[in-house]
């Protein structure tokens, strides 16, 4: 009598199984969310991560500064009048990752480059002032930056990236937001 | 047969129950921890208790207030970073007032180009400094007995419930043990007894054996709160006002995500229960293939 | 057993090219969904399911807690806050864990209090039992140093007590206690030796637990009668019966825990904890969490330090030995019109231990703790042995069936019950 039960309400017997199927499968996929959730960067890291203000007057001209922000290697390079005009004067057809240079700086203050300091290739730090176009070399890999910071050879696919920043006044920037 | 059978099955279930309570709430009673020599604080009307609980902001920027003013020159909140302040579930502070607060402090802001060390505003990310470099000076700075951090203080203190209000409290979710007594501490410094020596320290109504080294520090009127549009306070300046007031905003610096952990609580009990209920019915038609539960070991 | 499990017959070419090399589908199959389990199961027998669900929800978070734990005593307590303030869900995941612990001892005494009141322990499971006792004796230490890792004062005063412990063994007792501490008192080293060791006994734990299973699965279930399983019609295969049985259990038990986790979180734990390690400060009434007070009384009911941790040990000891130490025939509780009161008074005893062992040990509650102990030993060592010999149980049923469908039934002539022999089609 009772195995017959189930045969006479297959609808009922279906949905049954399937709403508790399906709320099954809810339960464990919404337990499962803090669990990845939690490999987020927790929140003192992210407010770590807020924006820091660096004083520009102490460097020279000629001079690369390295800070961090969020943990990242940032250079600040304060260029001669020469490496902006060598920078100036490559055609973008020789650039594998064609970007002006001005592009990369703000207008009217053209001698400070401020760029993320890992190779976009693996992510080392290329050597200060190295490689023919004296702009950055890397040495894990061979990659060439120019005075811009733009990849000219070697297997880094794309130019150092430009952080976001602004201009407070004259002598000091805040990175990590922009005007 | 069938009766019998089903006599059996509710005796199962009964027993079931039964055992399983007296397991999860029998042995739980070491949990309250002793106060010897305290008196029981009386029962507040907290907005964050229960399992809708929620706290209640006016409160939370009042009791801040309370704690800036009176209980944070001589104790730290060194959990607790400026830009909770403004996060949701809490105070909820505007960023502004919130970096406005920190800017009021100075901290360690690393070394200069020689190697010497500086200090910096304060941002919203940095904790709160706390009024004392570390604990040899908190010590002596207060008569050898070093101010408790504040940060968790609502969960580092309670008082014993005794038989058998620990056992209705897993019922009720009456935790605010560590509540009700800090608010009644605050409150407890009452005229002591006559044959009582000033030199032994302060004494309190609440404090376990009553001679405490912090003296009374909330009087009628001493922290001036948010006035109305007649220029009245919104609250009375009063220290039961004040004590509930800053109790409530350690109990929120000692629980940031309170209202969360409720709020979540209600959903993932909403569907346990269904679910459970699903599966009921589901472990019916499931065994209605063999003719129904047939448990325990009732004869027929 | 005419119920034998149905082989398993891998469908696709890459279940059979699997299966021949590793047959472990065969193995799962045979062990969770064929496995002939007795129809009259109760509620008291999800408990190991619920058990392994525990297990797993404590493995869970305790390695993802571990990415956010520093262990180190300078820092231990702030991870801990870190973890409960800025860590995405690190409250949930951080109660969870708390809770978890205190809910997995609900649920293993309530499994051990099934197994001795229904005999599981006898022959043939005498093997099955003794690890059970081995896994307990892993959850009590990996509790009790994950309860040292939060480095508050219980931790470190806990960690202090329970150490001293080894102390009282003649000769080598200060050594021993020396390389538990790492140094000279509790302190970083011996946190560092705690958390690294409370990681890898839970993996030991889940080793053990396999092996509980697989000692399970010879004998196979005991059930509320004691009477095994002699034909079909008294069994039914694990699945679906028991899995959605297990299940819906398993989602009540999760509802108790998760009124705790969310509305109760610090219900279960000591607000001494909230206060960071002091070792010049000893906490007024130092007290183990809830599942360690029956021992914990013990422990001190005796004057002599050497004898109250030779009888603490041994209050746990002598459950490995009750298979030999009960003498009587009948397994289960219910046909044992003595033992059956015997075993309440059993129950209570330990209620009783654990209130015991939440009173400062003074006055009468050193009396009362010295009773309850006698009495505890009294169960396994007097009343286990004697009562085999003079007790006489009632009539045990024929079968299975015949205990819970009556003997006209049993015998019957037109019930389907016998279907449950065959291999069910899946829900």
């Amino acid at each position: 009598m009772a195995q017959t039960t189930a045969a006479q309400e297959p609808t009922r017997r279906d949905f049954l199984f399937l709403a508790t199927g399906a709320m099954g499968a809810v339960g464990v996929a919404a337990a499962a969310w803090p669990f990845i959730a939690q490999l987020a960067p927790d929140a003192q890291t992210v407010a770590a991560g807020a924006p820091v203000e660096v004083d520009l007057t102490p460097i020279a001209e000629g001079q690369i500064v390295k800070l961090f922000w969020r943990g990242a290697l940032i250079f600040v390079r304060n260029r001669t009048p020469a490496e902006i005009e060598a920078a100036r004067a490559t055609p973008l057809d020789d650039l594998k990752d064609p970007e002006p240079d001005q592009a990369r700086v703000m207008e009217g203050r053209e001698n400070w480059l401020i760029i993320f300091g890992n190779c976009t290739h693996l992510g080392c730090v290329p050597l200060d002032f190295q490689g023919q176009y004296g702009g950055w070399f890397c040495p894990c890999h061979g990659s060439v930056f120019d005075t811009s910071g733009r990849i000219r050879s070697g297997p880094a696919p794309i130019n150092l990236p430009v952080p976001p920043y602004r201009f407070v006044d004259d002598g000091r920037i805040v990175i990590g937001e922009t005007a | 047969m069938r009766d019998q059978d089903k006599g059996s099955r509710t005796m199962n279930k009964t027993l079931f129950i039964a055992g399983f309570f007296a397991a999860s709430l029998a042995f739980s009673g070491g949990a309250a921890n002793a106060a010897p020599g305290g008196v029981v604080p009386p029962r507040n009307d907290w907005s964050f208790a229960g399992p809708f609980g929620t706290f209640d902001r006016a409160q939370l920027q009042r009791g801040f207030l309370v704690f800036k003013t009176v209980c944070a020159s001589c104790h730290g909140l060194e959990k607790v970073s400026f830009r909770n302040l403004a996060e949701e579930g809490g105070p909820e502070y505007t960023e502004a007032q919130v970096e406005a607060f920190a800017a009021e402090f100075l901290v360690d802001g690393g070394y200069d180009e020689f190697g010497d060390p500086v200090q910096r505003a304060a941002t919203p990310a940095d904790f709160w400094p706390s009024p004392f470099a570390n604990y040899q000076q908190a010590a002596a700075a207060n008569g050898g007995k070093a101010p408790p951090d504040l940060s968790v203080m609502a969960k580092a203190r309670t008082y014993e419930r005794g038989f058998p209000w620990w056992i209705t409290d897993v019922f009720t979710q009456y935790n605010e043990n560590g509540v009700d007594y800090l608010s009644a501490f605050l409150q407890g410094y009452v005229e002591p007894p006559e044959d009582f020596d000033p030199a032994l320290g302060n004494w309190n109504l609440y404090y376990p054996g009553h001679i405490v080294a912090m003296p009374n520090v909330l009087f009628d009127g001493a922290v001036e709160y948010p006035r109305d549009a007649q220029e009245r306070p919104i609250v009375p300046e009063t220290v039961e006002q004040y004590a509930k007031d800053v109790t409530a905003f350690l109990m929120w610096t000692a629980e940031p995500h309170l209202e969360a952990r409720k709020a979540m609580g209600f959903q993932v009990l909403v569907f346990l229960l269904v679910f459970a209920g699903l599966l009921y019915f589901t472990k019916k038609r499931i065994w209605a293939r063999v003719g129904g539960e047939t448990e325990g070991h009732a004869a027929g | 057993m005419s119920s034998h499990p149905t082989t398993y017959v891998p469908k696709s070419a890459a279940a059979k090219w699997l299966e021949s090399r590793l047959p472990i589908i065969g193995l799962v199959h045979s062990s969770f969904v064929a496995f002939p389990v007795p129809r009259n199961l109760t509620y008291f027998w999800t408990f190991g399911a619920i058990l392994m669900v525990m297990l797993i929800i404590q493995l869970v978070t305790g390695i993802v807690l571990a990415m956010h734990y520093t262990a180190h005593a300078d820092y231990a307590f702030t991870s801990v806050e870190h973890i409960m303030r800025n860590v995405e869900y690190g409250w949930l995941l951080r109660y969870m864990h708390a809770n978890g612990a205190s809910f997995f001892f609900i649920a293993v005494y309530i499994h051990i209090f099934r197994g001795l009141f229904y005999g599981s322990y006898k022959a043939p499971r005498e093997v099955l039992w003794i690890l059970g006792v081995i896994i307990l004796l892993l959850m009590m230490a990996t509790a009790f140093m994950g309860y040292v890792l939060p480095w508050g004062q219980m931790s470190f005063w806990g960690a202090t007590v329970i150490t001293n412990l080894f102390s009282v063994i003649p000769l080598v007792g200060d050594t021993i206690v020396s390389f538990l501490w790492g140094g000279y008192s509790v302190g970083n080293p011996t946190l560092n030796r705690f958390f690294s060791l409370h990681y890898l006994l839970p993996f030991m734990i889940l080793g053990v637990a396999m092996l509980h299973v697989w000692a399970l699965h010879v004998p196979g279930n005991n059930n509320p009668t004691g009477v095994p399983i002699k034909s079909g019609k008294d069994a039914v295969p694990f699945h679906p019966y028991m899995t959605v049985k297990d299940t819906f259990s398993i989602v009540c038990f999760l509802a108790v825990f998760a009124w705790f986790v969310f509305y109760l979180p610090n219900y279960l734990g000591h607000a001494d904890n909230y206060v960071p390690a002091n070792p010049a400060v000893t906490p007024a009434h130092i007290v183990p969490e809830w599942y360690f007070l029956p021992f914990y009384a013990i422990l001190r009911a005796v004057p002599d330090a050497l004898f109250g941790v030779i009888l603490m040990f041994a209050s746990i000891a002598v459950l490995a030995f009750l298979p030999w130490l009960d003498t009587s025939k009948v397994r289960s509780g219910s046909y044992r019109p003595i033992f059956r009161v015997l075993f309440w008074a059993f129950v209570v005893t330990c209620l009783v231990l654990g209130w015991l062992g939440s009173r400062p040990a003074e006055g009468i509650y050193v009396i009362l703790a010295q009773i309850f102990t006698v009495l505890y030993f009294a169960y396994f060592l007097i009343a286990m042995p004697l009562l085999g010999l003079l007790e006489k149980p009632l009539p045990l049923p024929n079968s299975i069936t015949e205990a819970v469908l009556g003997k006209k039934q049993a015998s019957g002539s037109g019930m389907p019950v016998g279907a449950a022999a065959e291999p069910q089609s899946k829900g």
